[in-house]
Parts: C-alpha cells; structure tokens; sequence
C-alpha cells in the first residue's frame, strides 16, 4: 500500500515536472516563432512594391473606428483622476496643484497607457479574429496563391498602422482627458479653462509630452505584431478564430503593460 | 515514356507528406501533359487537397519533388515562387474569396498587383471574365451576398484572371445542388476547349470527372491505385476502384 503511494506520489511529481518543461519548451517556442514572423514581416515590409491605399485603409480603420472609445476612456480618466486627486490634496494643503497634477498624469503615463490598452482590445481582436477567419476559410492561402504576399499585403501593413496610429490616438486621449478633468474640476470649483490649462501646462515641457506619446508607437508595434502573428497562425475552424481573439488582446495587454514598465525606466534613464 | 513525359508542366516525382503520424501522401508520382485535364480522385481525407496545395507550394513536402514548368518549386525563393503562381490559377473548395472585397474586387484583386496595364483594360478584362461565368450582373455584391455556386463561379473568374496555363480545381463541385454542379462541370469543359489549359481536379464527384477529364487518377492511403481514362478505370478489376467507377454503372 505505501509503495502503492510512493508510486503514485512519484508519477504526480514526475506529471508536474513534465507539465513544466511542456509550458517552458511551449513558452520559448512562442517567443521563437513570433521572432521568425517578425524576421519576415521586416522582410516583407521594405521590399517594393509597397502597398499604401490598403496602409492607408488600416490607418483609417485602426484610427478613426478606436478614436471614440479611446477618447471616452480618456475623458473618464481625466474626470476619475480630477475627482480622486482633487479629495487627496485638499488634505495637504495644495489644491492649487491640481491642474498640473491631471495633466502631468495624463500626458505622462494615464493618456498613453490608456490609450494602448484600449487598442489592443479593440484592434488586437479585430485583427486576430480577421486574420483567424481569413486563415481557416483559405482566404490567405488563395492570396498567396495568387502570387501576393500576405506579410507584405496583410501583416505590414496592419502592423505599420497600428505604430503610426497609436501615437495620433494617444493625443486625442491626452486632449479629452484634460478637458474633461477640467469640466470635473470646474463643476465642483469653478475655474476657468484658461486658468486650468495656464497652470496645468505651466511646467510641461517637450520632454514631458514626446517620449511618453511615442512611446507609444511601440505599443503599436506589440499590438499590431502580436495581434497578426495570432492570427496568422489560427488552426481549427471558428474555435480556432475565438482562440486566436483571445490570445491576441490577452497577450497584446500583457505585452503593453510589461513594455510600459520598460520604455518608462528607459525615458527616465535617457531624459531626464 | 520517360522522353514524352519531358517537358510536362507538371510534374510529381514520389511525393510524401504526413502530418503528425497520419501519413496522407505515400511516394506519389504523376505528370500533367500540356492541355490534358487530369482528375484525381479518391475518398475524403484522403489528401487530394494536399496534393494540390504542395504543387503551388502553400504546403511543403516531406519528401519527393514537385516540378512546374520544370522548375523544382522547393528551390525558388518567395518572389520567384510568387512570379511561377502567376503561372497557376487555383479555385479553391470553398471558394475563398475575400470578404472584404465586392465580386468584381475579389476577381480584380490579382490583376492589381501583377498587371501594368491601364485601370479600364484591367476592368475592361474583369468584366469579360464575370460575363464569361455568368456573374456580369453580381459585380457590385460582396461574396456573402451570393449563393455557394456562385461564389465558385467567381473564384473561377478570379483563378483565370492572370491567364495562367495551368488550373488546380478542388472539389469544384462540393456542396453545390446537380444542376449547379452540372454548370460547373459545363464551364470547365469550355476551359478546356477554349483556352487549352492544363488542368488537376480534385473531386470524388465520379460522374463530373467522366465529363471534363481526360485522365484520371484514383487515391487511396496515399498511393495511386488506378490510372487511366475512365474506360480504363471501368475495365480495372480493383474493387475499391470499381466502388468508386461502378456507382456510374
């Protein structure tokens, strides 16, 4: 009977280990893959022809159809952060602060983080559930078929807008935040808008506003990059299609906010 | 034998591809003559599909060697791959048109990438080829918008747009009602007449082979197991093949 139990405490130690080594080779092989499709998304992307009116239609696609969702969760950002903040240094003495505290948040690390985890739900599912479809019904086989490369007409070019985008997107959130922080501000204090944005803006300077909004291009480059790679890789019909969505904004958020972690100790390290 | 078969624009020396433990092809050789139309047979899963898929290359062999236009596909590089598919046109089973794209975009989408020639001609060339399959009047809906047949007769307009020589069919008939199917069937044997293509059909449709091929090829477990036109199939003694030939009798 003990033996019995050794054995099979044995076997549950050895399944666990197996488990591990299956997730970690699974992990690496990931890590592996994507870098193979990115190695031919470069490829793809600066070899002529190029494809600009389908770059042109991801442009307004990504940017105009996640303009309305990116500039509501920037403007509920800048009204939460006016009310929270506003309670906080009421207590210290410094409400004077407010202004430039909403919007040093905001265009420092709320407008563009905000902004990247919107995109890559709204974006990263799209283009995983797209290009899943377009996988398993053989729409990206017929292309290639047809003597077109998918990298260069599909991937590139989702790819290239989701940088160009992000930051164009990430102003729009900085702008909505900051207005309507000043709305909330103003509703409970009234204040003028020119007061607000003279103080709040009073000690931004460049390198406040540039590297925090082009940091978000690199957002761009994870979403986009991630988001493809899912879908390109989509097996199994339309659960296939539902895995690879989900895939693509889990690991696309993930890769943000990690990314964001990063870029930030860099900006302080390089800027300031 | 060995002379005549040179010079085929295609040719299969002993092709294998597994995936996983399922071995689908097993050592397969074939050769298309020019303008001869060939129809492979067997049952489903039985990799006719592959087949077709590693002759243009989406899929890459395990073993064997597949030779268009006497070139080993499995030494081009992307773009020279690319440049020979232009040589190939493919009406894929379920059609695959892009659903972003109207009918006339679907067909025209191709002849934008690889044309020079001027926007009109190329439209001018797209009109005529939807006319050709009966869909002139469809042009402006999108792929959901039409019927299964339909959308075949589109992928056919779009598998022909570049001119290619050779055409790769796979189950063009699958899924669609006898009447439709029997249109298909109709429009292939005008190819074949008209324009002289070489042509593979994938099919396990029997009584549309007899119609539109010249040759055919029967598969199972991987292998051919009969060859020959259909009066050679009929007179084949093989009772897996005479199951498939014998449902006509």
């Amino acid at each position: 009977m003990e033996i019995a139990a050794g054995n099979v405490g044995r076997k549950t130690a050895g399944g666990r280990q197996g488990a591990a080594w299956r997730t970690a080779a699974g992990f690496f092989d990931w890590f592996g893959e994507i870098a193979a499709f990115c190695g031919r998304l470069v490829r793809s992307a600066v070899r002529p022809p190029y494809e600009w009116r389908e770059l042109l239609r991801q442009c307004d696609r990504i940017g105009s159809l996640s303009l309305p969702l990116v500039a509501l969760a920037g403007a509920a950002t800048g009204v939460v952060l006016s009310l929270e903040t506003r309670d906080s240094l009421s207590r210290f003495g410094a409400k004077t602060m407010l202004p430039a505290v909403i919007v040093f948040s905001i265009l420092k690390e709320s407008g563009p983080i905000i902004t990247g985890l919107v995109v890559s739900g709204r974006v990263g599912a799209g283009i995983g559930a797209e290009l899943g479809s377009m996988k398993v019904t053989e729409q990206i086989d017929a292309m290639e078929a047809s003597g077109v490369d998918p990298f260069r007409y599909l991937v590139a070019t989702r790819v290239l807008a989701c940088i160009l985008m992000l930051p164009l997107l990430t102003l729009a959130a900085d702008f909505c935040g900051i207005l309507l922080g000043w709305v909330a501000n103003n509703l409970q204090e009234p204040i003028s808008i020119r007061y607000f944005f003279q103080s709040g803006f009073r000690n931004v300077d460049f390198s406040d506003f540039l590297p925090s909004t082009f940091k978000t291009a690199v957002y761009g480059l994870i979403i986009g990059a991630i988001a493809c790679f899912e879908g390109m890789r989509t097996k199994g019909g339309t659960e296939g299609v539902g895995r690879s969505t989900t895939h693509s904004v889990v690991l696309a958020s993930l890769f943000v906010i990690l990314a964001d972690v990063l870029l930030v100790r860099l900006i302080l390290a390089f800027w300031n | 034998m060995e002379s005549a078969e040179v010079g085929n624009p295609v040719e299969v020396d002993n092709l294998s591809k597994a995936f996983g433990k399922q071995k689908v092809l097993d050592g397969v050789n074939l050769h298309v003559a020019s303008g001869e139309t060939l129809a492979v047979l067997g049952r489903s899963g039985t990799g006719k599909s592959v087949l077709l898929k590693l002759l243009i290359g989406l899929q890459k062999p395990d073993s064997g060697r597949v030779s268009i236009h006497g070139k080993d596909i499995a030494t081009l590089d992307v773009p020279r791959l690319n440049e020979l598919r232009l040589s190939i046109g493919f009406l894929f089973q379920q059609a695959a048109l892009y659903d972003s794209l109207s009918v006339e975009d679907n067909v025209a989408f191709p002849l934008r990438r690889h044309s020079s020639d001027p926007l009109e001609k190329q439209q001018q060339k797209v009109r005529g080829l939807l006319e050709s399959v009966g869909m002139q009047d469809h042009g402006h809906k999108m792929p959901s918008e039409i019927s299964g047949g339909m959308q075949k007769r589109v992928g056919l307009a779009r598998a022909l747009v570049l001119d290619p020589d050779i055409l790769l069919f796979d189950e063009p008939t699958a899924g669609l009602d006898p009447i439709t199917a029997a249109e298909i069937d109709d429009l292939m044997v005008e190819l074949r007449e008209k324009r002289k293509l070489t042509a593979i059909v994938v099919t396990h449709d029997i009584r549309g082979a007899r119609t539109f091929a010249h040759r055919l090829v029967l598969l199972r477990d991987g292998k051919i197991v009969a060859e020959g036109s259909f009066a050679d199939l009929q007179k084949n003694d093989d009772r897996f093949v005479q199951q498939f030939v014998g449902s006509l009798s």
